[in-house]
């Protein structure tokens, strides 16, 4: 029953062969007996998701359920959500009940899915492996001993151990994409402005972009239909027509033309890796694919970039935990900037205070034009780097992350490292593309790879096609862990 | 490029962050070697690109002059480390 997509489960809801709160109570049972390993979920209230639950057997009885109606789904901790815990991670938001919810939480109570709880996130969703959690890093399903990816690291541990039939992600620099790949999973990051921001707690503003982790493309596509659409709340959003991602999912890829970066495949990527890409690729070439070789020539330069504009923002937008509004205030005090600087300093985990470090010193008076000037200009070289390329194909292919999933520690002590991993996503923050991950076979230690599918402005429909046509013709996105208790 | 603890001291109070000196060297060794990575942008010539603030071309929205929120203090307040009577409370700042 737990091991089957959303369409299947809404089937079986409809049919009564079960009720949304026994398919939920499946659920609490399954995260009762694996999250004290996996540590997935930061907050869980069974009560609120049964009785969300009974109110979706009482729509699907009364014949006006959606598609997600009664659908147990698990939402990323930066998603405030009236009632609940919302700590992003963090410590400085360890007491912090949101008093409303955030659009993307209000668009899927609205379509009648379930919340089964608040996923864990590394710390206000800077860390690429979820150990800057401050409630303690996520293990990956496939081996406890690695981490899920980050920042949406409980997110997908959580789809991958069939904790939850799907959920919710933020993408800054490749938080949903990274954790889905390391975790064997499907996630998509629409275009920028496509899902609004409102109540999702602020990282990098001009960045970050939800989307939605689960199953299969199809099931993101069904998810992507209630995430997406126009909110005068997030002044980013963008006014658009509503339109059905699902709708050219079934369209073939004859003639299709698959851009493939040469950076991308140059030195720094696992060769365990690259073999399951060029596999993906080969497959491609069978569904009727052509082959493009294009040149994202200032790829490079994108981590440099992304490490100055992301803190940038978030320094600026991390100022606002100051201890006297909501969130954690230190017990011991002397004057205002002495409780200010005391309530940061204890509230904030250290990645968190490197990066507003970082920030504040590139923002500072004598240091601006050379970095954060600096930056912005060649983030504008890296999206016309896409813009030439969109000119030769329709979509860009490529790793998503450079190594399958790292060991718990690996990288802990070297920053650096870190966010070299983040290569291959961070330049599709920059220009505002979409991009999605989805499973593409095992790697060393038959850990999973992703295959990176970065789509023109708008094209979240046509990359689901091109994701979901793979998915019919390859079963890597229906394996699932051993030791799930499936 | 290498910071020195003076610099990190310095950035520290500008973000309102209290550090010891043990905090202090840990962090200027961390943020040099950030910013050797971040200095590969300084050989890119980027004359006559114009800066790129937002992933989109759009111009800000603007909506008309009006209320548009209720009142939710006692629900916003019940979060707040410390109120009282309405108010929130912080050291006395005004002799």
């Amino acid at each position: 029953m737990i091991n089957t997509s959303i369409k299947q489960l809404s089937a079986a809801l409809a049919a009564k062969k079960i009720s949304s709160a026994e398919l939920t109570q499946l659920y609490l049972d399954r995260i009762a007996r694996l999250n004290p390993e996996l540590n997935a979920y930061i907050t869980l209230d069974e009560e609120k998701s049964l009785a969300q639950a009974r109110a979706a057997d009482e729509r699907l009885a009364n014949g006006d359920a959606t598609g997600l109606t009664g659908i147990p789904i698990a939402q990323k901790d930066i998603f405030c959500a009236k009632g609940w815990l919302t700590t992003c991670g963090s410590k400085m938001l360890h007491n912090f009940v949101s008093p409303y919810d955030a659009h993307v939480i209000a668009q899927f109570n609205n379509a009648g899915a379930v919340t089964l709880g608040k996923t864990n996130m590394d710390e206000f969703a800077m860390g690429s492996s979820n150990e800057t959690s401050h409630y303690g890093a996520v293990k990956n399903p496939w081996d406890t001993a690695r981490v899920p990816g980050g920042s949406s690291g409980g997110s997908a541990a959580a789809v991958a151990a069939r904790l939850c039939a799907a959920a919710t992600g933020t993408d800054t620099g490749g938080s949903i994409r990274q954790p889905a790949a390391l975790c064997g999973i499907s996630g998509l990051k629409p275009t920028y402005g496509v899902v609004s921001r409102y109540g999702m707690i602020a990282f990098a503003s001009s960045l970050d972009q939800a989307g939605p982790m689960a199953r299969s493309a199809e099931d993101l596509a069904l998810l992507l239909n209630v995430m997406a659409g126009f909110d005068e709340r997030d002044s980013t959003s963008l006014q658009r027509e509503k339109e059905d991602y699902a709708r050219d999912l079934n369209k073939p890829l004859n003639g299709l033309r698959i851009g493939l970066p040469k950076e991308f495949f140059a030195e720094g990527m696992g060769s365990d890796v690259a073999q399951a890409v060029e596999a993906a690729i080969a497959e491609y070439k069978k569904l009727g694919a052509v082959i493009v070789d294009i040149s994202l020539p200032n790829t490079k330069l994108s981590v440099p970039v992304y490490y100055v504009l992301a803190p940038a923002e978030a320094s600026s937008n991390l100022s606002r935990f100051d201890g006297v509004r909501y969130g954690y205030r230190a017990p011991e005090y002397g004057d205002l900037a002495d409780m200010y600087e005391k309530s940061r300093a204890q509230g904030f985990g250290a990645e968190v205070k490197r990066r507003i470090m970082i920030g504040t010193y590139v923002l500072s008076h004598g240091y601006y034009d050379a970095y954060y000037l600096q930056a912005q200009k060649i983030r504008r070289l890296i999206a016309q780097d896409f813009t030439e390329a969109f000119k030769q194909c329709d979509v860009i292919m490529g790793p998503t992350s450079p190594s399958t999933a790292f060991k718990l520690g690996e990288k802990g002590d070297d920053p650096v490292q870190m966010y070299l991993s983040d290569i291959y996503t961070i330049a599709v923050n920059l220009a505002g593309l979409p991009g999605m991950s989805i499973p593409c076979g095992f790697g060393a230690n038959n850990m999973p790879v992703g295959l990176q599918i970065i789509g023109n402005y708008f094209d979240e429909a046509r990359m689901l096609n091109v994701a979901h046509q793979y998915q019919l013709a390859t079963g890597h996105h229906d394996c699932a862990p051993q030791n799930i208790g499936l | 490029m290498s910071l020195s603890n003076t610099d990190v001291r310095k950035v520290a109070r500008l973000a309102r962050l209290a550090m010891n000196e043990t905090e202090i060297e840990t962090a200027r060794a961390q943020l040099s070697g950030i910013f050797n990575l971040i200095a590969e942008m300084q050989a890119v010539d980027t004359t006559g690109i114009e800066p790129m603030s937002h992933a989109q071309d759009v111009s800000q929205r603007l909506r008309e002059d009006k209320v548009t929120e209720t009142n939710q203090r006692e629900a916003f307040q019940a979060i707040a480390p410390q109120t009282e009577a309405g108010l929130y409370l912080v050291p006395q700042v005004i002799e």
